[in-house]
């Protein structure tokens, strides 16, 4: 399991190979990865917050249950963190496991819970100046869902 | 007790503090703490009023109003969290 906080950004593709090459039972590996959004090109750059310590341990906790709820093999959680620009990547979440289904479950939990648990924080950049940008309650509906029977 | 208080997004731009150390009789819970500091008034009075929505974290871990502290606790206070 790998979970890391950078401002480097991260390569896909090396992240994506170290999970499967030296382990014959990986048969499946999801990925997300998040890039700065700037809707109608209002945002000029997006910078992130975060807890250090707290966030580490955090998506720690979060992968653990992912990987008690599913067969999860390995795990790579990457976030960046200070100024980003838009179209940058901000997050990488990639899942090992035998099969697809555990693959996709886990990494979509994981991000549910990283975008509701995990103590990072976007400040939005526009011609109007900073804003902190709001929580949204569907990101919490979409944790939320993960806990019915 | 001694805390250490950390404050992180727009709690820490708008209370003008990112860490502080913080003095507060014993026995003492996340409430008692956020009543010591209302009582700073001004910003703090206000950023801080009970229905405000932010949260508490003590030792890297959340926290709700009846959560005890301790000597030398780190406690975050900080908005709902934007990551992702």
């Amino acid at each position: 399991m790998k979970i890391t906080v950078q401002t480097e950004v991260f390569d896909l593709n090396a992240e994506v190979t170290a999970l499967h090459r030296n382990n014959p039972s990986v048969g499946a590996i999801a990925t997300f990865l998040g890039t700065v959004r700037s809707e109608s090109g209002q945002v000029s750059e997006m910078a992130l917050e975060h807890y250090p310590g707290m966030t580490e341990k955090s998506l720690a906790a979060i992968v653990q249950e992912a990987q008690s709820r599913w067969a999860v093999l390995d795990a790579t959680v990457i976030h960046r963190i200070g100024p980003l620009a838009p179209c940058e990547p901000i997050v990488l979440v990639a899942i090992a496991s035998a099969h697809r289904g555990e693959a996709f479950a886990a990494c979509e939990f994981i991000m549910d819970f990283l975008k509701t648990r995990a103590p990072f924080w976007k400040k939005e950049t526009t011609t109007a100046g900073g804003q902190w940008v709001d929580a949204r309650t569907s990101d919490e509906s979409a944790a939320q869902r993960w806990n019915k029977p | 007790m001694n805390l250490q208080l950390l404050f992180f997004a727009r709690l820490r731009e708008t209370l003008g503090v990112s860490r502080t150390s913080f003095t507060l009789n014993a026995p003492a819970t996340v409430a008692d703490l956020l009543g010591a500091l209302r009582d700073r008034g001004g910003v703090w009075a206000t950023e801080l009023a009970a229905g405000r929505n932010f949260r508490i974290a003590v030792n890297q871990e959340m926290a709700d109003l009846n959560t005890p502290l301790s000597e030398g606790d780190e406690v975050a206070l900080f908005p709902p969290v934007t990551g992702g």
